[in-house]
């Protein structure tokens, strides 16, 4: 479980994020809406620990553990990973190597993992350096299907994604967040999703991601605070109406 | 006439152009002599660790010929592939006119006085020469190994791949271990002739207190090629080089990578410098330099002499722990469609880099080795898989003194 605890932060001088209020209990997907500039993305790096987002007040605990102060490899460890929007470029790494260490000490395949997204062409290419938008959500995919965390942050997963990829991003998506549930001869559905543990955070302004996985719960974030909670595709029928207006009256 | 030795004897004192001056009276010129030995597994003890550590296969088995010098004497030089030929100089000037006619032809012995020195108190080194239209498929290995402490090893090395030939050398220079100070003059000079390629590798592992001063400059022929790679990650006083190619014949490459290292107290100035004097000849360089703390200068400079002709020069300087790196790119062109462009980046491991490995699991310190290695690994194209494994390796095993 996630819970995060009237959490402030700031980057530089800026506060970005005021009293942020949010629980993704385990097995739970929650879909970040929000207009740019919301701190979104601020949000999520926050969560995963980039340390120029600076917490000055608040809570956020992991897993039962109070994760506020910890580094960032080590909240990897206990099981938070990210797709980035922009990741940087690292010249001379290769996608293969970096598919390697997102596993860990686990033994894998790497050309067994990027052939399901489709992505074995750039195993030996360096990470990132060249990669189209889509390309770079493929590979970001690939490295989180390598390092299978527990939580799992999606930063604007299908942007740049053509019509042609975005089905196989979408189903991938719900296949890492245990979302792709198959009839099974023993368990009923309910059962399933029960012993469902995987959890989802994922920022969308498309809407695309909503066509392949059922989340649990939306939030819309408004200049830094959590200014709406509901049914995802409640959510964002309300914005596709009537736009972010609509989220402003709720704060004041 | 006026012969080699007496334009020697005038440049005796004559500073280099770059560099610290060097007093070459501090150092001694003479070594004793050591045994010729019949076969290579012979060598033992240190000499044979600091060997392996070189990049020397003691047993040959994936080498077409190996050429190795203790201090001033050829202890070992047997080719065994029937397409090269691997000799000590001297030996090689004393019987055969083509090696006298290949010798101080690219490069003047009045240069300055680490040229003159080479001359006129020539130790030993090699002549490697492949033989017209033979493909030596394993490289030959050549080690300049320092065991006297304080000596000036004067080393003068021919380099021919004649025509049609593939010729691949991966040379190591170290010094014993016990040894801390000491003198590197090292001439060579490289015939690529038409057609053909030439690969030369060169690994140095020096000491805190030794200084280099390598002279060289190679000539390829029309449809030749010529790869340099130059690896030296271990602390060195003071190193100064600036090797230069003249393509002279159309369609003639050339590509130059080195990967420094600067230690502290260690200064650096190291460079590349191609004449594109052919029709669609082209050229390229790339270095990367990483400091902990010592000086590096990173030189680059082409230039363009005939239409057409394409050079790209590339330095990336990675500032770890303190130190200088400068970045010194130069572009010349003097005819109507020259292709020369440069790229060139000094700064520190981006923060950014390191928080991405982090967030996928790895520590702080294993995420900055990750990017150091891949910073350091350039992929060379035209080098034979286990020749590019060798050198892998070497900066694998040089790259823990970096971190």
């Amino acid at each position: 479980m996630l819970e995060i605890e009237d959490l402030q932060v700031k980057l530089g001088d800026r506060e970005i994020l005021t009293h942020i209020d949010l629980e993704i209990k385990t097995g739970e997907t929650h879909i970040l809406f929000g207009p740019n500039g919301s701190g979104k993305t601020s949000l999520l790096m926050a969560i995963m620990g980039y340390p120029q987002y600076r917490v000055t007040a608040g809570k956020i605990r992991f897993k039962g553990e109070d994760i506020t102060d910890m580094p960032i490899d080590e909240r990897a460890k206990l099981g938070i990973g990210m797709s980035y929007q922009r990741p940087p470029s690292i010249h001379g790494l290769k996608t293969r190597q970096m598919v390697q260490i997102c596993g860990g000490e686990k033994p894998l395949s790497p050309e067994k993992l990027a052939s399901e997204v489709n992505f074995t062409d750039f195993l030996d290419r360096d990470i990132n350096v060249g990669f189209s938008g889509g390309e770079i959500k493929r590979s970001e995919l690939l490295q989180l299907m390598a390092q299978e965390p527990d939580l799992l942050l999606f930063d604007e997963p299908e942007s740049g994604v053509d019509l042609e990829n975005i089905a196989l991003i979408g189903n991938t998506i719900s296949r890492l967040l245990e979302r792709d549930l198959k009839p099974d001869p023993v368990k009923s559905c309910k059962e399933l999703v029960k012993e469902r543990k995987r959890m989802g955070l994922i920022i969308t302004h498309t809407g695309f991601i909503l066509d392949y996985l059922a989340a649990d719960r939306g939030q819309v974030l408004y200049q830094g605070v959590v200014a709406c909670k509901g049914n995802p595709v409640d959510i964002f029928r309300q914005i596709k109406e009537t736009g972010y207006e609509e989220c402003c009256r709720c704060i004041l | 006439m006026h012969t080699l030795k007496d334009k020697a004897e005038e440049a005796k004192k004559r500073k280099a152009a770059l560099g610290p001056d060097v007093d070459l009276d501090s150092f001694d010129v003479t070594a004793e002599a050591h045994e010729r030995l019949p076969n290579l597994a012979l060598v033992g003890g240190e000499d044979r660790e600091r060997m392996i550590q070189a990049g020397v296969d003691i047993s040959e088995s994936g080498r077409a010929g190996s050429y190795i010098q203790k201090d001033g004497t050829a202890i070992y030089a047997a080719a065994k592939d029937e397409g090269v030929e691997v000799i000590p100089i001297r030996e090689a000037l004393e019987k055969h006119q083509w090696a006298r006619d290949h010798y101080w032809k690219l490069l003047s012995v009045d240069t300055d006085k680490y040229t003159a020195r080479a001359y006129l108190d020539l130790h030993d080194g090699y002549v490697i020469r492949a033989l017209p239209g033979s493909r030596v498929f394993f490289p030959v290995q050549a080690c300049l190994y320092l065991e006297k402490q304080n000596l000036s090893q004067n080393v003068h090395n021919i380099i021919i791949a004649e025509e049609g030939s593939e010729l691949h050398i991966i040379t190591g220079c170290v010094t014993a271990s016990h040894v801390s100070r000491g003198l590197h003059v090292g001439i060579s000079e490289f015939y690529v002739k038409k057609d053909a390629k030439l690969s030369f590798t060169m690994i140095h592992h020096w000491a805190e207190d030794m200084m280099v001063r390598p002279r060289s400059v190679g000539r390829v022929e029309e449809g030749g090629l010529f790869l340099n790679n130059y690896v030296c990650m271990k602390p060195v006083k003071s190193l100064q080089m600036y090797p230069t190619t003249r393509l002279v014949g159309p369609g003639a490459v050339a590509r130059f990578y080195s990967l420094l290292v600067g230690h502290p107290g260690s200064e650096i100035d190291v460079g590349g410098r191609v004449f594109l004097e052919a029709e669609d000849t082209r050229a390229e360089i790339v270095s990367r330099a990483i400091t902990n703390g010592g000086h590096i200068i990173a030189r680059g400079d082409l230039s363009g002499q005939k239409p057409g002709v394409r050079g790209h020069l590339e330095c990336r300087g990675l500032i770890l722990k303190g130190g200088l790196i400068h970045a010194i790119p130069e572009l010349r062109g003097s005819a109507d469609g020259v292709e020369l462009s440069h790229e060139a980046a000094v700064g520190k491991i981006a923060q950014e880099e390191i928080l991405y490995l982090m967030s996928r699991g790895l520590s702080e310190d294993e995420a900055t080795s990750t990017i150091v290695r891949g910073f350091l690994s350039v992929d060379i194209p035209g080098l034979p898989e286990g020749l590019k494994a060798q050198i892998d390796h070497a900066v694998e095993v040089s790259q823990k003194s970096v971190m």
